[in-house]
């Protein structure tokens, strides 16, 4: 049996993805769990099922962004374990992850963001305007080429997301919940969108995973997934049929085992009593501005007491915002809130107590278990203390939660920790309950169970509820409903009367309808009919080693992130020239303006000279004599005086006759490097007076046996802390931040997610590190010139010999310093530990062991081994022999070759370290 | 401002700090084996340092003077040429060259004064002038002891009776054990207090408790006590256990005072942990804020090189962090013994530090809050 034949052999006739026993763990989780599945060809297949089933792993790994464990995985014709084909097949492919812009970068414009992805593909720059063009008009993106991914909707964002996949026209094109979280209208224009990419290229297959069951319903074929495993496979409509069921949700959860459904029944709410007519909630001509985005937008509505009331609305359409009014989080700006007729103040901590809030997404403290997590609620709250168990047991029992007292929140299942949020808003038992988009991410049938919880309290206990929600099943199930857009209410009313005012026959078309009216003549926000197709398809670069428009494409890219990005930018270009300004004045070995005093016991002209002779030191300065000894224990204990010299009683006398005369002295020794320095200079001083005094009294003779030693300090010789420090912390500085720049760089796009774009694009592992590097040794070089200037004006350092030799010696060795920045990045998965890991690494080697203080020659074993191949080393030689020794390239050429040795050595060795794929 | 507020928070700050192996991890490590370390690799100033000798006259002055250099100062001092003298030098390979001329013997006995040349490579700043300083005092004894049975009566016999006084071996682990601490104490303020706040908001749990009735001065006040509270426990025993049991340093004044001081100065670091955090708002943006002003703050101090070195302005500008004043009040204390009527000035400063920093950060506080 050849295996060849078999790796290789062509996928039946239609098939664009054979998958065979695939399986994937993260650590002890099993993800992926035996899939075998074939994929048909130029339909949109849909992947259903709630989060975390195991959804993303599957499409991670068709799109080969991710390692295959076990199992193969054929796409387009072959075998994505071999890294040939994934190099082949990858323009074919287009890859969405999930998240809203997951895998664009938040900073940089519309059109830088599809512009990268244009040339990552090869595309010249006619191509790219041409192709960037088209695709903004066809998503309406136009007006918005030039803003910032981060601040536009999720709408518009998964739009750009889409303009970024579609640039290199692909064969597949693979979509992860590109709908999770974006409003209905953008939700149908991106399925729009699609429709008509698909019928300008037939062609083309389409494999997308969502959570919407009304989405799905339109798709060619659906595979229903849950626990890693395959449910059910099959067309909307046979799976509806073999279930029995009426909708894709229903269907879902009868294909779930017995065991998951739990005791699930459909969730009823009664009417609601029509005698309470108490407002609960009113929201009178509410506005938010934020500087000058107005964000709430004149709203008004009231909400009764015990009504369940909707929020409709897009990301960023205002809803949160008005949420955080109501609660007093945010100050109104116009308009006023009232709670039961009181109106609402931000200070005021009784409206606290009334409200009970559910933020965003899950916010407990995940480090509390579910009972402190509700003792610490209860405590603010200001619960009496006896009556705190009981209602944390209530709780506990109310909302299911029995099993998991002692668990932490993230150990739980989503549904579970949205109970557990809902019973800590619970607890001090509010009349109004404020949930910010609750079942977001949660399965069916725990959404369910969620509602009917909510259903309870807002009829057996007269809670109000204020939600928020995309779901459009929720949202007929509230009394009344709000929708909003761009910060206004569009409707206000009951979901059957909005259904029935516009006449649409479900709400999503009402809603849509009323969004397209608010919209209105804005044409650019809606798409055009037909997406043009493309002309011819390109000719392609296929996957050369080495591209360099690609490489380049990554450069420009870092480089515009770091443009704005201030902290990170600061540090690149002033935190050199700021360390060496501090280290320079701070780690300083001159030992000047100490102080003295005298014990002056004698006060005779002798024992004057000899306290003369010490002020007059340029190390020295005297402060008042000291009185007694109770006042040298004072005074130095202060740390007023550092040296405290005491001249006995008759010392001129003594001195005069050649008697033995003892002179006491005491240096502070609280820091042992200047006692000694200081212990020193007092010694030297005493010997040249001593010196002075001899000659005085035995005249020549004194120099009889004598010898002078003649001290030549060379290349500094004023000795100055300063010149010498200079030329040693540039080498330490041009390793620390380059590093640490170039590692955060990378290990940054794997902590947010963009280094997907790497694994599924062509571009191959020494472009994307070349180009990533580029831009910090542009950067360093220019650092290292400002150092330099730095040196020499402010510092006054002098600089004897050959720049040039200098200048270039720096290039390599800031090339070679980012090249170990990127080495470092290769084993690091968060950035704070590349930051600090990255800085220890380089300091330790380049302070310890590069001959900043001993010579290399001087070290042994394994610190001399260290300082042999580090490249700091012969960077010391080099910038202490051109600044202070005026040396130049015919000495110093050997270090530079040693220097331009390590630049290749450390980037094939990050090359290697490299994955191209997720692990 | 109510009391159980800012305990049932600051608990809930303990109990997220005890979930976080990794910050367990960094404090345990700063106040034990960080500051052993720092006690125990301070670089003595001479350590083998390299030295050559150019030996013109082969006389027994000049080899008892190359005998003469010897671990742990110097290393085995090489013999070259004083043509490789300067080739050497050039290229890094010597720190200190002592060039012995020819008939050296010969002239000193003669009292000619002849003069030996020691070059000393003065860009290794640290060993320069120390180093130059032993040389002296090893050739002198050598040529002393050499010329002992001629010696005769040269320089008044007056003796300078130097010693140190706090330390008086000079032993330099004490000096690091205290530097090192000093320097965990601030890092470790700042970093907890930051990565606290950094944590609510990455979880989003900040906005929560702003429902509640707690108030944006609670939630600060809460997070600088109980991270304070942590670091001046662990250095309470870190000098405890570490600096007083394992590297048996002496300490001259009261613990309890140099506490006193250790609080304030964590009232103004906390509270700049605070400010850092909500400038940063994610953890590696802290982190390279953090280098920034981490370095410049304990560098500029005092703590490792005395601040009188520093140029005036340097001096001036370093008043208003708190470190400065802490460092002068915990070697003041911890060395040379001082009590409260010489170390209140800093305590003032401290206090009064403390205070700006702490209503810097809530305004900032509440203006990050909404």
């Amino acid at each position: 049996m050849n295996t060849t034949v078999a790796a290789g052999a062509p996928d039946g006739p239609g098939s664009v993805v054979r998958l065979d026993g695939v399986g994937l763990s993260y650590g002890k989780t099993r993800a992926l769990d035996a899939i075998t599945l074939d994929l048909p060809s130029g339909c949109t297949i849909g992947l259903i099922g709630p989060d975390g089933v195991g959804k993303s792993s599957l499409l991670a790994l068709i799109a080969g962004a991710r390692e295959i464990q076990q199992g193969s995985v054929h796409v387009l014709g072959g075998d994505m374990a071999s890294s040939r084909h994934r190099r082949n097949v990858c323009p074919d492919i287009a890859y969405m992850p999930q998240g809203l812009g997951k895998n664009l970068y938040p900073t940089l414009s519309v059109f830088e963001n599809i512009d990268f992805f244009g040339r990552l593909f090869g595309h010249d720059t006619a191509e790219r305007s041409r192709r960037i063009a088209g695709l903004l008009r066809d998503t309406g993106l136009t007006p918005f080429a030039d803003r910032p991914a981060e601040k536009l909707s999720g709408g518009m964002k998964q739009k750009v997301g889409l303009c970024c996949a579609l640039i290199h026209d692909p064969e597949l094109l693979i979509l992860d919940e590109p709908t999770t979280g974006v409003d209905p209208l953008s939700r149908r224009q991106f399925w729009e969108l699609i429709a008509s990419i698909r019928s300008g290229r037939p062609g083309m297959s389409v494999i997308v995973s969502t959570a919407y069951m009304e989405e799905a319903a339109q798709f060619d074929f659906l595979i229903a997934m849950n626990a890693g495993r395959v449910l059910a496979t099959g067309t909307p409509a046979e799976l509806k049929q073999r279930t029995g069921a009426d909708t894709l949700d229903d269907a879902f959860i009868r294909l779930l085992p017995e065991t998951d459904r739990g005791n699930h029944t459909s969730v009823v709410i009664p009417p609601r009593d029509a005698d309470h007519d108490e407002i609960a909630i009113e929201a009178d001509h509410l506005t938010r501005r934020f500087n000058d985005f107005v964000a709430v937008d004149d709203v008004s509505f009231r909400i009764r007491k015990g009504e369940i009331f909707g929020f409709l609305g897009s990301n960023g359409c205002g809803k949160t915002t008005t949420m955080k009014m109501l609660t007093g989080l945010l100050p109104v700006s116009e308009g006023n809130a009232r709670l039961f007729g009181k109106a609402i103040d931000a200070g005021d901590m009784s409206v606290r107590q009334r409200i009970g809030y559910m933020s965003q997404g899950f916010s407990l403290y995940s480090e509390l278990t579910v009972t402190q997590n509700l003792d610490l609620h209860a405590r603010l709250f200001d619960l009496p203390a006896q009556t705190i168990d009981a209602r944390i047991d209530e709780m506990i029992a109310r909302f299911d939660l029995t099993d998991v007292t002692d668990a932490l929140p993230d150990a739980l299942p989503l549904g579970l920790r949205q109970r557990l949020s809902l019973a800590v808003a619970m607890i001090h038992s509010p009349d109004i309950l404020i949930l910010d988009e609750p079942t977001s991410g949660v399965d069916p049938i725990a959404r369910d169970h969620f509602w009917q919880i909510l259903a309870e309290l807002s009829r057996k206990d007269n809670v109000t509820i204020f939600v928020s929600t995309h779901f459009m099943n929720e949202a007929e199930r509230c009394d009344r409903i709000s929708l909003m857009h761009a910060g206004r209410v569009l409707i206000s009313d009951a979901p059957a009367a909005i259904i029935a005012k516009r006449g649409a026959a479900t709400l999503e078309q009402a809603f849509i309808g009323y969004l397209e009216d608010a919209i209105g003549g804005d044409k650019n926000a809606s798409p055009q009919a037909a997406i043009a197709p493309p002309a011819a398809r390109p000719k392609r670069t296929r996957s050369a080693v080495f591209n360099l428009r690609r490489m380049l494409a990554y450069t420009r890219r870092e480089a515009l992130e770091l443009r704005r990005d201030p902290i990170r930018a600061t540090l690149a270009i002033l935190g050199s020239v700021l360390l060496l300004f501090v280290l320079g004045y701070g780690i300083s070995m001159d030992v000047e303006d100490l102080t003295f005093a005298v014990l002056d016991r004698d006060d005779t002209a002798i024992s004057r000279d000899y306290s003369l002779q010490i002020a007059g030191s340029r190390y020295f300065t005297e402060k008042a004599p000291i009185k007694d000894y109770a006042d040298l224990d004072r005074r130095m204990r202060k740390g007023e005086i550092s040296l405290a010299i005491e001249l006995p009683p008759g010392f001129g006398r003594d001195v005069s006759r050649g008697r033995h005369v003892e002179i006491g002295a005491w240096v502070d020794g609280a820091n042992p490097t200047r006692a000694e320095t200081l212990r020193s200079y007092a010694q030297a001083i005493h010997a040249t007076w001593l010196a002075q005094k001899g000659r005085e009294l035995y005249g020549e003779a004194a120099i009889a046996g004598s010898y002078q030693l003649a001290l030549r300090y060379r290349y500094n010789p004023d000795v100055r802390s300063v010149v010498a420090m200079a030329p040693g912390i540039i080498p330490l500085l041009l390793i620390m931040i380059p590093a640490v720049l170039a590692a955060l760089a990378v290990v940054r796009e794997k902590e947010l997610g963009s280094i997907v774009n790497f694994y599924v694009t062509p571009v191959t592992r020494l472009e994307f590190l070349l180009g990533m590097q580029l831009p910090y040794v542009v950067l360093a070089f220019a650092n290292f010139l400002l150092l330099v200037a730095f040196a020499l004006t402010v510092f006054g350092v002098p600089f004897a010999g050959s720049f040039l030799t200098y200048a270039v010696a720096a290039l390599l060795y800031v090339t070679a310093t980012t090249a170990i920045g990127l080495v470092i990045s290769t084993f690091m998965n968060s950035q704070i530990a590349a930051l600090f890991g990255t800085v220890l690494i380089t300091l330790i080697p380049a302070i310890q062991y590069s001959g900043l203080i001993d010579p290399v020659s001087s070290l042994q074993g394994v610190g001399k081994m260290i300082g042999l191949v580090y490249p700091t080393s012969y960077f010391v030689t080099i910038s202490r022999g051109t600044f202070s020794k005026g040396l130049g390239f015919a000495t110093l050429h050997n270090d530079l070759l040693a220097l331009a040795v390590m630049i290749p050595v450390l980037l094939a060795t990050s090359a290697l370290l490299l994955k191209k794929q997720a692990r | 401002m109510r009391l159980g507020n800012l305990i049932q928070l600051g608990i809930k700050e303990l109990r997220g700090l005890a979930r976080d192996p990794m910050l367990l991890v960094l404090i345990a490590y700063s106040f034990t084996l960080a500051v052993y370390e720092g006690a125990n690799t301070l670089p003595e100033t001479l350590n083998r340092a390299a030295i050559a000798i150019v030996d013109e006259d082969h006389s027994p002055v000049s080899t008892r003077i190359a005998m003469a250099f010897t671990d742990p100062y110097f290393s085995t001092p090489r013999l070259i040429s004083q043509y490789e003298m300067d080739r050497r030098m050039d290229a890094g390979l010597d720190t200190f060259a002592l060039d012995i001329p020819p008939d050296f013997q010969r002239d000193l006995l003669a009292r000619k004064a002849p003069s030996i040349q020691l070059n000393v490579d003065a860009t290794r700043i640290s060993q320069a002038f120390n180093g130059s300083g032993y040389v002296e005092q090893i050739v002198g004894a050598e040529i002393a002891e050499f010329l002992a049975r001629t010696r005769e009566a040269q320089t008044p016999p007056i003796d300078l009776a130097l010693r140190a006084r706090f330390n008086p071996e000079l032993k330099r682990s004490w000096f690091g054990a205290v530097d090192h601490l000093i320097m965990s104490i601030t890092m470790l303020s700042i970093i907890l207090t930051g990565a606290a706040l950094i944590r609510e908001r990455e979880h989003g749990t900040i906005e929560h408790l702003l429902v509640m009735p707690v108030t944006p001065l609670e939630i600060m006040v809460s997070k600088v006590w109980s991270m304070g509270a942590v670091v001046l426990v662990a250095s309470t025993l870190s000098i405890t256990f570490v600096v007083k049991g394992w590297l048996a340093v002496t300490i001259d004044g009261s613990v309890a005072l140099f506490l006193l001081g250790a609080a304030l100065h964590l009232f103004a670091t906390t509270s700049m942990g605070i400010f850092l955090a909500t400038v940063a708002g994610s953890m590696p943006q802290f982190g390279l804020l953090l280098i920034m002003i981490l370095l410049p703050l304990q560098t500029l101090s005092g703590s490792m090189t005395p601040r009188e070195s520093m140029p005036q302005f340097v001096q001036d500008i370093m008043l208003a962090a708190p470190n400065t004043h802490f460092v002068l009040l915990a070697q003041a204390i911890l060395f040379r013994g001082a009590g409260l009527e010489a170390v209140w000035p800093q305590l003032l400063a401290l206090t009064l530090i403390g205070v700006v920093f702490f209503l810097i950060a809530l305004r900032r506080f509440r203006d990050f809050l909404a």
